[in-house]
């Protein structure tokens, strides 16, 4: 099918082609078939046998032109010279186009080449060039933006990647910066265009090419810079937005297309698409789509797809929060979220009031636990043998790995997990959960010492307990009271606590952002009666209680009136 | 990048001399291995190939070798233990299998590795090469729309080596030997059961890789010695280079920079699983035979706890928390394997 002489918009195109040319000349012949004509430059590290094949499958095509050879690295500038050569042959060869665009060999027309056609002689003076402000982009890779422009690359980056960086910086400290030639402002964009053949004109003859060449050849990635800089220096109108969908990853490599993306690519109604594995047979017989009857210059609509992608970035980039598995393990304070939901911890709590847990339960919509982290076993809600997620409730496997016990935990199930602590638990735990910020701390100090008073042990062994167990409640405060905490923390000591529990039980509840029922009643409180006679034993014994609050007589009538008008 | 080279020189020196002699034990054992049937004159450039050992698993060969051909493998080597239950003579007539057999003992040969870095180095040299097991089924994102060579193209591109597949333990609901396994069926219509989160993870700082225990055995099984149950970290699929080695299994790898298949800035790689159709009813007589053989790894202390397991109350693994396996997606979302950036 040939465009109508008389149409006002004669297309070429600038086909640059690496490796796989069998796709390469299929594409070629897709685009003339739809009527434009076409300049092929092929990278000089191709072998001849495959040159010599693209070239015979494209014997019956007058419209294709090949320009001379050159070969090609990445990011240098041997992309733009192939790139104004081939131009320079097409313009030669067909003088009267009216607009050139820029694609590779793989990429892929997805809508008729009438279409495009159709669309471009909407607004003939236009060039579709994205060109964005160097100073302004935030999406380059590895952080050079403007310093793409003010420094020298004279080494490849792949092929010399420690050399390349070593550079980078030696120029950095030296305090390098090229003048940017006058009458130019480096913008950069997508490598692929459509411009009008005027402003190509403008851009191969203009006076001060010699220059421009000069200054773009040590510039980094000069095929993202050099046309869609000297753009701005004379096209009339820019459409800052690439007409080919082609997105790159975080290293700055394109993403491939396969068969599964084919719903996304048409819903996208772009005109071409990048890069395609060359496996994606199911694209190939596709595309480009069958020509209407009607012509459709419908302009493209790339966003959901961007979006697929942008969320792939992030994944590859940020990752879950709360996730460790075989492909992220995030070093410490790296875990861009060290859990995935909030959760609470309550301390001293069930040994206040031995029924606490099923008393919580019940009056908020969570799933809450006894002591996760307890010695005897994990204390799962309903104490069953497997916990969430299969996780056992052995406390061997639990002390494997605690923190991947309790991400784990906090991933696979849906509700807000809520558990019980003390200091009799494992203490691993302390700093990692006490710097994220999806944890919530309601501890009262010193209750550990309320199970003590119904025990029957000899005095010595309840001294040796309660020597321990405050050590590890006061080193676990001091985690609790340093300036990483990024947890929400309440701390209350056991006599401001008695004095009055209601106020303060209520207050935790709340916090917890979950559905409440309104607790009217309070759980059964443990007899207290005997924890001033023990406190004063421990005293006497030589151990200085330090958490159960000030004063030995509990409660403290002039103490707690302090507490309240404060 | 910094931290890697930080490591002492003298780890690396100590790193360098273990992979050379493990490249170097290989090569000495070669003749371990007799050629039955040598079809690696068809291997072309490019190709994928599969390398696996086996002892009397004949049941499983006709599924096996079936999906792995519509997966994209190219090309089987296959390692013949001594078998004698006719898998030597089905996988002959295989036009796209290599078989070589050997007699020499299963642990002597550090676990089958020294034939398997043999054949590597022999025949794997510049292929992406998938060391499996016959009772381990690769899974990756994307399988069911794109070929391995998809995934072996866009690896390559991104420059990587290598990548994970962690081992997913299978099970039936049910006690294992009451659904028999019918030979060429898909095994995974019976053990389509999994531990969706509880597995353990630690890094081995000298080798570089993480160290993943847990799941259904570590469960059922290790419950007195979490820390002796089965490692289930993998890295399977190696764009292979011939002074490349296994160390142990395919958990790790020399050099350690194949190791280093996992993200820690916080992002996720791309990785894969592998599900191991292992609980199924032919387990329960092999687990016997595979005591007798005393071949296994940390002497046989796995299919000893199996064994007294099964004695104890027959082999159930099932629980209610269990999952039942829906596919890449389910393993995806559940933070089992991850697309990375392969969109």
């Amino acid at each position: 099918m040939i465009a109508p002489a008389n149409a006002p918009v004669r297309l070429g195109v600038v086909m640059l082609c690496h490796s796989d040319l069998d796709m390469a000349a299929r594409m070629a012949r897709i685009w003339v078939e739809g009527g434009a004509r076409i300049a092929i430059h092929v990278d000089a590290k191709a072998t001849p046998k495959a040159m010599r094949g693209m070239r015979a499958a494209l014997a019956d095509l007058p419209q294709v032109v090949f320009s001379r050879r050159h070969p090609c690295d990445w990011g240098r500038f041997s992309l733009v010279r192939a790139t104004q050569e081939a131009a320079e042959a097409l313009l030669a060869a067909h003088p009267d186009l009216t607009h050139v665009y820029l694609a590779s060999g793989s990429c892929l027309p997805l809508r008729p080449i009438r279409d495009l056609i159709a669309y471009l002689a909407e607004d003939p003076q236009r060039d579709h060039i994205e060109s964005v402000n160097a100073l302004d982009v935030g999406w380059t890779v590895g952080g050079l933006n403007e310093e793409r422009f003010t420094l020298f690359y004279p080494l490849d980056w792949r092929r010399r990647r420690w050399l390349f960086d070593r550079l980078v910086n030696l120029q950095r400290r030296l305090g390098f910066r090229r003048r940017i030639p006058k009458g130019i402002t480096p913008h950069l964009g997508s490598q692929w265009w459509c411009l009008t053949t005027a402003t190509l004109r403008a851009i191969l003859e203009d006076p001060r090419r010699t220059e421009f060449d000069r200054y773009f050849r040590l510039t980094w990635i000069p095929d993202e810079s050099y046309f869609q800089t000297l753009a701005r220096r004379h096209a009339i109108r820019i459409e800052s937005q690439s007409l080919t969908l082609a997105k790159f990853d975080h290293e700055g490599k394109p993403y491939q297309l396969y068969d599964d993306h084919m719903l996304l690519l048409e819903e996208s109604r772009c005109f071409v698409a990048r890069k395609v594995w060359k496996g994606s047979t199911g694209l190939m017989t596709r595309f480009p789509l069958a020509a209407e009857p009607q012509v459709d210059p419908a302009p493209p609509q790339p966003q959901h797809f961007e979006r697929l992608i942008n969320r792939t970035v992030r994944r590859r980039l940020l990752g879950r929060p709360g996730l460790y598995m075989q492909s992220r393990f995030p070093r410490k304070d790296c875990e861009n979220g060290k859990t995935s939901a909030p959760y609470a911890i309550f301390q001293g709590f069930s040994d206040i009031f031995p029924e606490f847990e099923t008393w919580l339960a019940a009056h908020v919509e969570a799933d809450v636990h006894g002591h996760l982290l307890g010695p005897e076993m994990v204390e799962f809600a309903g104490r069953p043998q497997v916990g969430p997620g299969a996780i056992s409730s052995i406390p061997q496997i639990r002390d494997r790995d605690p923190q991947g016990f309790l991400t784990a935990l906090i991933r696979v199930t849906n509700r807000m997990q809520v558990f019980q602590f003390s200091p009799r638990d494992n203490q691993k735990l302390n700093w990692f959960m006490a710097t994220d910020p999806n944890a919530q701390f309601h501890v009262v100090t010193g209750a550990w010492m309320l199970p003590l008073l119904d025990c029957d042990m000899p005095f010595d062994d309840i001294r040796r307990i309660s020597a321990q167990l405050q050590r590890a409640e006061l080193k676990q405060l001091e985690v609790l009271n340093s300036v990483w905490v990024k947890a929400r923390v309440q701390i209350h000591e056991l006599n401001d606590f008695m004095a009055r529990p209601q106020a303060i039980l209520g207050a935790a509840l709340q916090q917890l952002q979950v559905p409440v029922h309104p607790a009217a009643d309070m759980p059964r409180m443990r007899n207290t009666a005997g924890l001033p006679a023990l406190l004063r034993q421990l005293r006497n014994s030589g151990l200085r209680p330090r958490l159960t609050g000030e004063g030995l007589e509990l409660p403290e009538q002039s103490l707690t009136e302090r507490t309240a008008a404060e | 990048m910094f931290r890697s080279r930080a490591l002492s020189l003298a780890d690396r020196l100590k790193r360098r001399s273990e992979r050379q002699y493990l490249v170097a034990r290989a090569f000495n054992r070669r003749r371990a291995l007799k050629p039955v049937v040598d079809r690696t004159g068809r291997i072309r450039k490019g190709d994928i190939l599969a390398f696996v050992t086996l002892r009397n698993e004949k049941a499983r060969l006709p599924y096996f070798l079936d999906y792995y051909r519509k997966l994209g493998v190219n090309h089987f080597l296959f390692v013949n233990n001594d078998s004698d239950d006719g898998s030597g003579a089905y996988l002959s007539e295989q036009p796209d299998v290599s078989v070589w057999w050997t007699k020499s003992g299963y642990k002597k040969s550090r676990f089958g590795m020294d034939w398997i870095n043999w054949l590597l180095m022999r025949h794997g040299n510049g292929h992406w090469c998938l060391t499996v097991d016959p009772d381990e089924f690769f899974v990756y994102p994307h399988c069911d729309n794109r070929p391995l060579g998809a995934l072996t193209s866009w690896l390559d591109s991104s420059g990587r080596r290598s990548f994970p597949a962690m081992l997913l333990d299978m099970y039936p609901k049910g006690q294992i030997e009451e659904q028999p396994y019918t030979e060429g069926t898909n095994p995974f219509a019976i053990a389509r059961w999994f531990d969706p989160a509880n597995y353990t993870i630690s890094k081995n700082a000298y080798y570089g890789n993480l160290w993943i225990q847990g799941g259904p055995r570590t469960r059922a099984f290790f419950t007195e010695d979490p820390l002796a149950g089965p490692a289930l970290n993998k890295i399977p699929l190696v764009k292979w280079y011939w002074r490349y080695a296994y160390v142990s299994s395919t958990h790790m790898l020399l050099p350690r920079s194949l190791n280093l298949v996992y993200d820690e800035d916080g992002g996720e790689q791309a990785s894969g699983c592998l599900l191991h159709a292992k609980f199924l009813s032919l387990f329960a007589d092999k687990s016997a035979e595979e005591l007798d053989r005393g071949q296994h790894y940390a002497n046989s202390r796995e299919y000893k706890a199996y064994h007294a397991g099964l004695r104890g109350r027959g082999t159930d693994l099932w629980c209610s928390e269990s999952r039942e396996y829906t596919g890449w997606r389910q393993l995806e979302d559940l933070g089992l394997i991850s697309r990375g950036n392969w969109a």
